[in-house]
């Protein structure tokens, strides 16, 4: 085990690669699941809201975008 | 407004019955990919740190490449994503394509970062030095992350969504047609002032017991990058749902 | 439609007669850069000579950067990029036109300055001549490569630093071609790598005349709606 950890001696460059890999990973996952939440929580509270009416505003609004 | 064709009921469809399509589909995607590609480069890291043997010349830091190829790869496949993705919104105007561009690019800047890093890593105990100018890929990816960055931050600098597709899309087209002028000036330079010993990233030849858990870490790596990808791609409808929202209670003076 | 590209060629050089602004100042810029590298790295003259080729290039480099900005920007805040979007003249060739300008403007006076700047940091003499030709072979690029970049930004507050940020990796090749093309020359390599350097050089440039108009002309479009 202890072999395995030491990596030939160049643990101290093998576990950096391998563990900063991970952590952005990790933080990537994260982040993109936390925007979607956070996304998602925040369009049903504006839906609730207003109800229907501005969904068709909303659309209509869109389409003025695209002019 | 009054003025309204035809056009603009088609473009309200395409814009609304799509991205609706896209979020039903997308939802039944994003759990067992996700766990496919734990399971794939759970099995690619058993291989890459256990039980594969270390390179005769390189000994133990051969594992870095495990990580760094792979990592570099989707670097390259990220901004490929955009490129595509960008010229599909240009010509199409298909209204998922922006969404998907935008999304792809914090994924590939990420992965660009990561390879950047472990090439370092793998620089240090092989070349002695962390940053090597005379290896072309080393450098190329320092630009790509620089390309990256800057199409993100032009997304985040135009506010209104649909100028800032457009405007982005042009930019990813006109650096992917940059992309190959610069790798191969880098490799020009390179060549014009020879490095006295350059350690080159393919240079031992790759062992058949190397291909395994390589092979495995890119696949894995690479289902991963989808993933990510339909999960921001969601984000980003969403966000657009908000901000169309969010106006449509100011014009209506409820927000107010 | 050609008289009317040539108006507006002849308007933005009179303007920028009138005006006078960019193309001096971006010559000051390059001068005070030139001036600063002796008094960061030392006065050492076989140093300052090898490095001439490479300073007088990344400092010519970001000196046409910070001209970029006024490329479209003045005439989207009069509204006249409006008038010219719905004019005669297709949005691809009046990118042409501001990008000729441009390089009249900045690039011309750049180039003619770099040679006497070059004294400054000991540039030997023979490099001299393939360096100055070198840069009025590859400035070209400089402007049709940064108009992409400033039709990107127009509109935006602060946009020229993204402009810069935006365009400096395009710049590259030029960068890479152009010192090799000025080293080349002066035999720093062998003569084959430098008649290759300066061919890659023209190639590039040319390329920018075919992409860059294309791309500021649709940034344009994306950005004036």
């Amino acid at each position: 085990m202890t072999d395995f950890l030491n990596m030939g001696g160049y643990a101290a460059f093998v576990w950096p690669a391998y563990g900063l890999t991970a952590a952005v990973i990790a933080g990537l996952v994260w982040q993109s699941i936390a925007d979607y939440r956070a996304q998602t929580a925040l369009a049903e509270k504006l839906e609730q809201l207003s109800g229907g009416r501005v969904r068709r505003a909303a659309s209509s609004e869109r389409d003025g975008e695209v002019q | 407004m009054a003025g309204m064709s035809s056009l603009s009921a088609a473009q309200r469809f395409h814009a609304y019955a799509n991205p609706a399509r896209f979020m039903a589909l997308s939802s039944r995607l994003v759990a067992p990919l996700g766990m496919l590609s734990a399971l794939v480069i759970a099995a690619g890291l058993w291989f890459a740190l256990v039980a594969s043997p270390p390179d005769y010349q390189q000994g133990e830091t051969v594992r870095i490449m495990y990580v760094h190829v792979p990592s570099a790869w989707l670097a390259m496949f990220g901004y490929s994503v955009m490129a595509v993705a960008s010229a599909v919104a240009l010509i199409f105007r298909h209204p998922l394509a922006d969404v998907a561009a935008k999304s792809a690019a914090p994924i590939g800047a990420a992965f660009t970062f990561l390879a950047l890093v472990t090439g370092s890593l793998w620089g240090r105990p092989m070349w002695g030095t962390w940053w090597e100018w005379g290896d072309a890929r080393l450098v190329s990816m320092l630009i790509l992350l620089f390309l990256y960055l800057g199409y993100m931050a032009l997304w985040a600098t135009i506010e209104e969504p649909v100028r800032a597709a457009r405007a982005a899309a042009v930019l990813a087209l006109v650096g992917s047609i940059n992309l190959p002028v610069i790798r191969y000036s880098v490799d020009w330079w390179n060549t014009l002032h020879q490095p006295a010993s350059v350690f080159r990233m393919d240079g031992p030849t790759i062992a058949s017991s190397m291909l395994l858990p390589l092979g495995l870490m890119a696949l894995g790596f690479t289902v991963l990058f989808v993933t990510l990808l339909l999960v921001r791609m969601r984000a980003e409808i969403m966000r657009r749902r908000v901000r169309n929202l969010r106006l449509a209670r100011a014009a209506s003076g409820a927000g107010a | 439609m050609s008289r009317a590209f040539l108006a507006l060629l002849l308007r933005d050089l009179r303007l920028a007669a009138r005006l006078g602004g960019g193309g001096g100042m971006a010559v000051f810029f390059f001068l005070v850069v030139i001036a600063i590298v002796p008094l960061g790295v030392g006065p050492d003259r076989p140093l300052l000579a090898s490095l001439a080729p490479g300073m007088l290039w990344v400092a010519l480099l970001l000196a046409a950067l910070l001209t970029l900005d006024r490329l479209f920007q003045a005439d989207y805040e009069d509204g006249s990029l409006d008038l010219l979007s719905t004019g005669p003249l297709p949005l691809e060739l009046v990118a042409v036109a501001k990008a000729l300008a441009h390089w009249i403007v900045t690039g011309l006076p750049l180039v003619v300055s770099a040679p006497l700047l070059g004294v400054l940091l000991n540039l030997p003499s023979a490099a001299a001549l393939p360096l100055t030709l070198a840069m009025l072979i590859g400035t070209p690029a400089l402007s049709f490569l940064g108009s992409v970049g400033a039709a990107l930004t127009v509109g935006i507050r602060r946009g020229g630093l993204l402009a810069s940020l935006l365009v400096l990796p395009f710049y590259i090749p030029v960068l890479i071609f152009g010192v090799g093309a000025a080293a080349a020359a002066s035999g720093g390599f062998e003569g084959e790598a430098g008649r290759q350097a300066f061919l890659l050089l023209g190639a590039v440039t040319l390329a920018s005349f075919a992409v860059g108009p294309l791309a500021a002309a649709a940034a344009l479009r994306a950005n004036l709606r």
